[in-house]
């Protein structure tokens, strides 16, 4: 059965996304879409939904109403081309396991049912440790890593997966600064790769250093495009409102401060 | 009685196999109940299997192994959906939802027990034992339906091994690889509410969930993965279950399946206490040599800066001195420091008004003080007692 591709030019293409926790919208008519081959922000203030809007792209919530595609197919049909990191506190790290171990569960899914990780899939999970420069602590017990380790092996975990689409959930969130390069880079070299990176991020300063595309959220999609059209003081103040007055404003627009101009690679 | 007609009697080979069963499953299980944080899910299983086992025997009319059984299967598995209906419906956090669940169905099963007891049926007789377990009562057949369940768990586990190890550790990141993590859950609950059946008859409903959570427990203590903690725990579900058994054999008269939670709950009690790394015990020690040493870099830096400020390496700190900064506890620091030679004591010259001893640096002391320092990122002072010294 072949059916014609939904919008197959768009790595991400998400339309009148509505999802509710209980008779409260969380979020609220979404169209969102990202081109592949950009590395993509969803910023947005506490409580915009944007963990939500990832989640509910994988179907780990439910919707409400809406649709999503992946490289025009449906997410079901796509689960294998999509990589996923969850919160770091979104598990027990004191679970009796090894940091290779946890990177090899990426690999459960390509594996099915009955069959056992063995020796290749061991030495594919190593290898991700090692592009994260965390192939010492291969058989250090996970809860005796720091928080920037363990963010690390999450993302090994997501990279044994070989996506062609990656979704972040806050992966720069309590990390120290050198971890903070670090997954910065792998995450550009992705990118250069070809590949679609959509990070929930939180930290607007690094924003325009980081990112090439940009989805400002608060329930409602606030703006959306190149990080050098959308990140402006007006749609910054939208999506914040009156928080914003918290922010050093100055700071967050002067343009001299980025490094490198945004959407320059595209 | 012979010691080898002791180890043929009958009744006794029948509890001690039934208690090894009932350890073994229970351990393995447990230690997934324990890991996904669902240690309470036994005590709620348990007690509600109770208005199953009476639902069952009225149904059947008699004291039915197997009739009881699917009673409490039946009962354990709806009160299950009880819980997670509440907790996904409704604001009761987990918590809240079993308690709830578990007083409720345990209230209907002791209602339903002193009814049967009121119809005056004789064949009754007993059925209260469900609630502490009678294990004497343990009959080769029943042994038979305990194989059977552990058998299939097992093998249930050994086969779904790598998906249940997932959804423990991270069923976000399970569904997002597209396992059915809702049917592994319901698996995994249902495999538990098998367990507590098969403790029934041994411990009963009221004592089994500290067979599903102590064996877990006790071995999450003493390893660093999965497939250890497992094993471990069965071990030591296996181990109490036997010693519990056997130890009511030989004082003829006290409950087996109370004590068969008491020998797996020394076993926690000591895993708790002394497993090395996580124990209670390991880590006072490392508490007290923290502040030990604490107490002794404190005290060795203080004699440096003040041998610093005299300039003069060979400065006497009087111990009034030393018990102003660090009060009189810093005399056992003090005595460290003089076994370890970073420091001498020095008898209080004539004439002085204390007659107080006095307290000098060595040279290992200086270079001692100074490492602490420069540890410390405080550099600015390092050189000035060697230029005092020089």
């Amino acid at each position: 059965m072949t059916t014609a591709l939904h919008e197959p030019d768009l790595a991400l293409h998400v339309e009148d996304l509505t999802v509710s926790y209980q008779s409260k919208p969380v979020l609220w008519d979404i169209d969102f879409d990202v081109p592949p081959g950009v590395m993509a922000a969803i910023v947005g203030p506490n409580g915009a939904g944007k963990s939500t809007l990832i989640k509910s792209i994988l179907g780990l919530v439910p919707k409400v109403a809406g649709h999503v595609t992946l490289h025009g197919r449906t997410y079901r049909a796509q689960r294998s081309r999509v990589g996923y990191v969850p919160q770091r506190s979104s598990v027990d790290w004191d679970f009796p396991t090894t940091a290779l171990d946890v990177v090899t569960m990426g690999l459960y899914g390509r594996l099915g049912w009955l069959r056992r990780p063995g020796r290749s899939e061991r030495r594919e999970a190593f290898e991700a440790l090692e592009r994260v420069g965390m192939e010492t602590f291969a058989d250090r017990q996970i809860s005796q890593l720091s928080g920037g380790q363990q963010q690390r092996v999450f993302l090994a975990r997501a990279l044994v997966q070989q996506a062609d689409v990656y979704f972040l959930d806050e992966p720069m969130a309590g990390v120290d600064a050198t971890t903070e390069r670090a997954i910065v880079d792998i995450l550009h070299r992705l990118r250069d790769a070809g590949k679609t990176v959509i990070v929930v991020h939180h930290d607007l300063q690094t924003v325009r250093n980081y990112f090439d595309w940009l989805l400002l959220l608060n329930v409602r999609v606030i703006a959306q495009g190149a990080v050098g059209e959308v990140y402006t003081a007006d749609n910054l103040r939208k999506a914040y409102g009156g928080q914003i007055a918290l922010l050093d404003e100055h700071a967050l627009l002067t343009r001299e401060s980025a490094g490198e101009p945004a959407g320059a690679r595209r | 009685m012979t010691f080898v007609d002791w180890l043929q009697d009958y009744t006794l080979q029948n509890v001690v196999a039934g208690a090894a069963l009932l350890g073994l499953i229970s351990g393995v299980l447990g230690s997934f109940a324990v890991l996904r944080k669902q240690s309470l899910l036994g005590d709620t299983l348990s007690h509600a299997a109770l208005p199953g086992i009476c639902l069952g025997f009225i149904i059947s009319g008699g004291r039915h192994f197997g009739s009881l059984l699917a009673g409490a299967l039946v009962s354990g598995a709806l009160a299950a959906l009880t819980m997670l209906l509440l907790t996904r419906n409704s604001r009761l956090k987990t918590d809240a939802a079993l308690g709830i669940t578990l007083s409720t169905f345990f209230a209907l099963g002791v209602v339903l027990l002193t009814y049967i007891q009121g119809t005056g049926n004789a064949a009754q007789g007993g059925l209260d034992s469900f609630l502490f377990g009678q294990a004497a009562a343990t009959l080769r057949s029943d042994l038979w339906v305990m194989a059977g369940i552990t058998a299939v768990a097992l093998a249930l586990v050994g086969a779904l091994w790598k998906e249940f190890k997932l959804i423990a550790f991270d069923p976000g990141y399970a569904a997002s690889l597209g396992l059915p993590v809702a049917w592994l859950e319901a698996l995994l609950t249902v495999m538990i509410a098998l367990a507590v059946v098969v403790g029934l008859q041994m411990v009963g409903v009221v004592l089994m969930a500290a067979m599903v959570i102590a064996p877990a427990v006790a071995a999450r203590q003493w390893c660093n993965r999965l497939e250890t903690m497992v094993a471990l725990a069965a071990a030591i579900g296996i181990g109490g279950g036997i010693g519990g058994a056997l130890l009511s054999a030989l004082a003829r008269g006290l409950a087996t399946g109370p004590l068969i939670i008491l020998s797996v709950s020394v076993v926690v009690l000591v895993s708790l206490l002394f497993a090395p790394g996580r124990g209670f015990v390991w880590e006072l020690i490392r508490l007290w040599r923290g502040r030990r040493r604490l107490r002794y870099q404190q005290v060795l830096t203080t004699l440096y800066r003040l041998a610093v400020h005299h300039e003069d390496p060979a400065y006497r700190s009087e111990q009034g001195m030393v018990d102003s900064y660090h009060g009189v506890g810093s005399r056992k620091a003090l005595h460290l420091l003089e076994r370890r030679g970073m420091v001498e004591r020095h008898a209080a010259r004539d004439g002085e008004p204390s007659a107080a001893a006095q307290w000098v640096l060595t040279r290992a002391g200086i270079a001692e003080a100074e490492r602490i320092l420069s540890a410390l990122g405080e550099d600015g002072e390092n050189g000035d007692a060697e230029r005092a010294a020089g």
